[in-house]
């Protein structure tokens, strides 16, 4: 959920960000949002030029009202009132006009942004994923955008109009008197002074709230998730106790960050009043003093500038507190903006892969030729330097030859690594969890690149693939299940989008999947929320495993895809499983020995290396590592 | 709804009532203000000698002083006041949730429960303190301007008859249009946002199935749509300011026109300069306390949304209540369930459990096999009384479950759930949940017979060793010893675990039962399992299907007579399926 971050005060802010924001602005909207700031230049002028003709009203009333004279006097008024209400107009219409063009700009920028975003993080690879939390991802599009969206709608048209209004009101005064607008610039020193110092002591109260109730968060989390064992071991009293030290800590930050914050307005407004009854004083001092005025209008002084000028004093005043109060989303905004392109400019995935991965058929001369229909048969396409192609049919051989590989420079993972998979061919992998099992599926679809030696897949190195096909040419199901909100027969259907219904069915089928879909509710039309939060844990497993079966890949991964299947059921869909894995080369990754039993290859690892490989028959015949296992004298994990 | 919420306020109605009043008073001074202001303008402007001008300066200083005090002040209470009820609210919905049922809890999924307890409560929070920073201040400052107005202006107070309403009317409209449309985008947000959090997390399957073109392309698709939306709405809002703007406008032509003609044909008699320019601060008040009228109408219909999700939990009542008298005293660990039926709520269709007939005698060791679904985890947890029965009656004892007091009941009935947890902090600490004074000599005890000690000893801290949030560094298999040990800490007359042995390699889950066997002889042991190993030797075996029991007997017993546990034996021992 939305919640405003503070942004970590000590570092630097990075202007830059901002420059960088504008300037997308500026490439998204060349045409509005140029009009869009010229209409707010606009307002702020007509906004603060009432002023003049105020005093000029005034004046003539003050010359008028002893001869009441109204006929003479609306000579003198009339057209200035007329030419102050056609100031309006147009001031209305230049608001009206940048309060929408901005709210347009906004979400159209705050859309394109997100969109960026997101594209960005498609193409971002997995290590990305793996080393950074899924809470802070995610808070880039709920937290960071939305200061952005603060700063633009708000803050920036804000400062830009009071900074406007400031330098125009504060023209206007030097005009009227020099010394008087002096006087004035000693008092909003002094409130700049103030807010600053109370406006500081906020903004640490806020950044230690933040901080508190990331600490609260972290306990409930912790309490609501473990909230069965709290009952089954009567330990509610307790955790009271403990939530109430946690939730009072929580309320002494927030109370003292609001209490500097409310009096903020108060004491800025109050000075304003002080600085008004002084600039009256020493206006009506100077009047009966009949001291030299000194001003660029050259103007004597008269009732007719001190009351505009005490308007103007109202408003210098109250732009400088606008001003104060934007700081700090301004801030926030910047902060966000750093936070959202940092995501923008991490290195995405690169692709060097030039051999594509394309339909197939066999002409008549007995070649391998590419087509444009779906035969059923694929072959890799490989263009030469030399300008020729070359088709190779695909066919599911992978080899990983002496293969090193480290998720981080100075820790190896995996060592010399050998693996032959001929189309077919179904390879097992067991071991105690971080021995490298999972880490050696990342690298056959990529996720990670391998430090030393080569992986190639049907005698082409998978460097030279163009990911997206590669990966296309291999199915995986993963331990944990990750379904998307739609229908289960969307889902199913993810793994190739041209599937027809009675293909995804025909999958699910093969997965045993089909058997508790048709007793769904609503059966594959089942809408599925949460990842799937109202179907067991292996009930989801086997719609993966159907999505996967939809893809029909030569090759699949299979890590831990039915670990959440009790084993009676995992018999019954076992033949299903046969019937998938018939004719393609599958690498199984399981912790019950079961499943792996039957495989042409078991290889057991340990520490990232294989330490023994062999037919269930073979191995158990060798009395190692695998022979404990199957016998229960080791646990893994 | 507002009365329950408003019940957390308790020892915050002090403060709250406080800034009320200080900013009443605020209010008031703050009108008066302008009227000063306009005297000490005439002053200057006749001409009285400057003593008296001073005086009135002084005047106004003094109030002043006066309004920033009272400002002050009522921002201090008001922090206190907000901050405090939405501790209040925290601290309530957290112990009503502590006196959740597993029926309640699962009713609620947990991320729910922690935004209600975070964000929600925030809204509320903020909600609270713009109501009584403006609840009074607004309509006050309102009336008040109004009348000063009148006094002051006679005549040209006529301005608000016409821009009052306009600027009514204007935000009325306005937020009765945004406001739906607001809510209808903001729903469609959140689920965009769920479908990037689903991307975030399923970025492998994304990725493994290159599905990065079709995501990008979804996602445009339905980012589009909440920029039309969101654009739409903000649209709406943004004409906030014009019609404020054009009332201000109004409001100045027409006192300077009207103002001019009546203090000139009437030689200043009915009104004067001073006058004309405090009419033009009023005009701003009565606008402005407007503004804020509609702005706490916006915010407090936005956190309604909170506030309903924090009154659900409020709400919410226990489906478990202990029974007047209730009896703490246990007899022995023998459980009967007569005609036991049960389903999790009354709107479920199914029964989870029907026609359960079963009698276990104190001491017994039971086991309890079945395929997924079939509903084992749902009779145990009736033993507890986590969950009542809906028809029959479960005893334990030989008293039913539901004569006992919970607590008591709880702590004689161990039970170690599947989906168990650690907490954050030191072993002892976790283990200490079973028995708060447990002797460190009892805690070892108690993981030795869980086959924990061993493993434990060899970390480098030993018992203080830290446990991370979830128990992330250790091993599922040792997780699991981990929570035995602290059920075992209990000595309870009944001890059940619920597929608590499944990471545990076979070797020491066989150590851990003959353990049991030997030291914890007259405790009822319960134990349900995958694996035929870990039931074989039970006094009694329990086969499950379908929320009833298929079969009951001893080991050979049933591999004569019940097909489904002869399939389940032959596939695991024959078949080789021994779980590593």
């Amino acid at each position: 959920m939305p919640r405003p971050k503070m942004p970590p005060m000590k570092k630097k802010l990075n202007v830059n960000a901002l420059k960088r924001v504008i300037k997308i602005l500026f490439s998204y909207y060349p045409v509005l949002l140029p009009i869009a700031i010229a209409c707010i230049i606009f307002s702020a002028v007509t906004a603060a030029i009432p002023a003049i003709f105020n005093q000029q009203v005034i004046a003539a009333i003050e010359e008028w009202f002893v001869s009441r004279d109204w006929a003479s006097a609306k000579e003198e008024i009339l057209p200035k009132i007329i030419l102050l209400a056609s100031l309006y107009v147009i001031s209305l219409i230049a608001v009206t006009s940048h309060t929408q063009l901005m709210a347009y700009i906004t979400q159209g920028f705050l859309g394109k942004m997100r969109k960026k975003l997101f594209d960005g993080m498609q193409n971002l690879p997995i290590r990305y994923f793996d080393t950074h939390k899924h809470g802070d991802i995610m808070s880039y599009y709920t937290n960071d955008i939305d200061t952005l969206r603060q700063l633009i709608s708000q803050s920036i048209p804000a400062l830009l109009q009071s900074s406007i209004i400031v330098i125009a009101v504060f023209s206007i005064m030097l005009w009227y008197s020099i010394w008087m607008t002096l006087v004035v610039l000693c008092g909003v020193i002094i409130m700049m002074i103030v807010s600053g110092k109370i406006g500081g002591g906020s903004a640490k109260y806020f950044i230690r709230q933040q901080k508190a109730i990331g600490k609260t968060e972290g306990f409930i989390q912790e309490m609501m998730n473990g909230q069965k064992v709290v009952k089954v071991f009567c330990h509610e009293e307790k955790s009271i106790v403990e939530f109430e030290k946690i939730n009072d800590a929580l309320y002494e930050d927030s109370r003292r960050a609001h209490a500097y914050a409310n009096c903020l307005g108060p004491i800025i407004m109050n000075l304003g009043n002080i600085l008004y009854v002084i600039i009256a004083t020493v206006g009506g001092l100077f009047l009966l003093s009949g001291a030299k005025n000194f001003s660029i209008s050259g103007m004597a002084f008269q009732i007719s500038i001190i009351i505009p000028f005490l308007n103007m004093t109202k408003q210098f005043t109250g732009n400088i507190n606008q001003v104060t109060q934007q700081i700090n989303s301004v801030v926030m905004g910047m902060a966000g903006a750093e936070r959202v392109f940092e995501l923008m400019d991490a290195q995405s995935e690169t692709d060097d892969g030039y051999v594509t991965l394309v339909n197939a058929k066999i002409d008549s001369e007995g070649n391998i030729t590419e087509t444009d229909e779906r035969t059923g048969m694929w072959a890799w396409k490989h263009p030469h330097t030399d300008g020729t192609l070359t088709y190779t049919k695909l066919m599911g051989d992978v080899r990983l030859n002496d293969v090193d590989f480290g998720y981080t420079d100075d820790k190896i993972v995996l060592k010399n690594i050998d693996i032959y998979a001929e189309p077919g061919q179904q390879i097992a992998f067991v071991g105690a969890t971080g021995a490298g099992k999972t880490t050696i599926t990342n690298l056959l679809n990529r996720f990670y690149d391998i430090a030393d030696g080569k992986i190639r897949y049907d005698g082409i190195n998978i460097n030279k693939i163009k990911k997206s096909d590669l990966r296309r040419s291999l199915g995986i199901v993963l331990q944990e299940t990750n379904l998307f909100t739609g229908t289960v027969m969307e889902n199913i259907r993810y793994g190739r989008l041209e599937a027809t219904d009675e293909e995804c069915i025909k999958a699910a089928k093969l997965a045993g999947a089909d058997d508790f879909i048709t007793r769904l509710p609503d059966g594959y039309e089942t809408e599925l929320t949460n990842n799937g939060a109202n179907l067991s844990q292996g009930q989801r497993q086997l719609i993966a495993i159907a999505r996967a079966a939809v893809a029909d890949p030569p090759v699949m991964i299979l890590d831990e895809a039915t670990s959440s299947i009790d084993t009676r059921t995992e018999a019954i869909v076992q033949k299903g499983m046969e019937m998938l894995m018939k004719g393609r080369t599958v690498f199984v990754i399981a912790h019950r020995l079961s499943t792996v039993k039957n495989s042409d290859v078991i290889m057991v690892l340990e520490q990232g290396r294989i330490i023994e490989r062999g037919t269930h028959d073979a191995l158990i015949e060798q009395k190692g590592k695998y022979y404990q296992l199957y016998t229960g004298a080791f646990e893994l994990e | 709804m507002l009365k329950t919420l408003a019940k957390s306020i308790r020892q915050y109605k002090l403060p709250s009532i406080l800034t009320l009043i200080f900013i009443a008073c605020e209010v008031v001074i703050e009108v008066f203000i302008p009227f000063i202001t306009a005297d000490l303008v005439n002053n200057i402007k006749s001409g009285v000698p400057i003593n008296e001008v001073i005086k009135t300066g002084f005047l106004l200083i003094i109030l002043a002083i006066l309004s920033l005090s009272c400002g002050g002040i009522a921002g201090l209470t008001c922090a206190k006041a907000s901050a405090g009820f939405a501790k209040n609210l925290r601290f309530d919905m957290f112990n009503k949730i502590q006196s959740y049922s597993f029926a309640n809890i699962d009713k609620f999924s947990s991320t729910s429960l922690v935004t209600r307890l975070t964000t929600d409560i925030t809204n509320v929070q903020m909600s609270y303190m713009m109501l009584i920073r403006t609840a009074i201040r607004s309509p006050m400052m309102f009336v008040f301007s109004i009348i000063m107005a009148y006094i002051m202006g006679g005549a040209l107070a006529t301005t608000f008859v016409v821009v009052v309403p306009v600027l009514i009317i204007g935000l009325l409209l306005i937020s009765r249009k945004a406001m739906p449309a607001f809510r209808r985008v903001f729903k469609k947000y959140d689920r965009l946002n769920e479908s990037i959090e689903e991307n975030v997390r399923g970025m492998r399957v994304v990725k493994g199935f290159s599905r990065e073109e079709y995501e990008k392309q979804k996602f445009g698709t339905a980012a589009e749509e909440i920029v039309k939306d969101f654009t739409k709405a903000e649209r709406i809002v943004a004409l906030n300011t014009p019609i404020m703007q054009f009332c201000l406008y109004f409001n100045m032509v027409f006192v300077l026109l009207v103002g001019s003609y009546l203090a000139i044909t009437s030689g200043g008699t009915t009104i004067d300069v001073g006058q004309i320019s405090a009419m033009l601060t009023y005009g701003m008040q009565i606008l402005m306390s407007l503004m804020m009228l509609s702005m706490i109408y916006v915010m407090i219909t936005m956190s309604a949304e909170s506030m309903k999700r924090i009154c659900e939990v409020l709400n919410e009542e226990s489906t478990l209540k202990n029974c007047d008298n209730p009896t703490t005293e246990i007899k022995d660990g023998s459980i009967d369930f007569e005609n036991v039926s049960f389903k999790y709520s009354e709107k479920a269709k199914r029964f989870a459990l029907e026609n359960i007939n079963l009698k276990i005698s104190s001491g017994m060791t039971v086991g309890i096999l079945g395929g997924t679904g079939s509903s084992k985890s749902s009779l145990v947890q009736l033993i507890p009384r986590l969950y009542d029965v809906t028809e029959g009656c479960v005893k334990v004892g030989g008293r039913d479950v539901r004569e006992y007091d919970i607590n008591a009941l709880r702590d004689s009935v161990a039970m170690v759930l599947q989906k168990n947890q650690l907490f954050s902090g030191t072993i002892k600490e976790n283990l200490r949940w079973g028995n708060e004074f447990a002797t460190d000599e009892e805690i070892i005890d108690v993981c030795k017979l869980a086959r924990a000690d061993e493993f434990i000893s060899s970390f480098p801290e030993g018992y203080d060793t830290y446990i991370e949030q979830g128990g992330t560094n250790v091993s599922g298999g040792q997780k699991q010893r981990l929570c035995i040990a602290r059920a075992l800490l209990k000595h309870p007359k009944i001890l059940i675990l619920d597929d608590s042995t499944s990471a545990v390699d076979t070797k020491t889950d066989a150590y851990i039962r003959k353990g049991f066997k030997e030291y914890i002889p007259n405790t009822t042991k319960i134990i349900i399992a995958q694996r035929v190993a870990s039931v074989q030797d039970a006094d009694m075996i329990i086969v499950m299907e379908n929320g009833r029991i298929s079969a009951a007997g001893k080991h050979t017993d049933l591999l004569d007579n019940c097909d489904i546990y002869k399939e389940i034996y032959e596939q695991q021992t024959t078949g080789g399926g021994e779980d590593a």
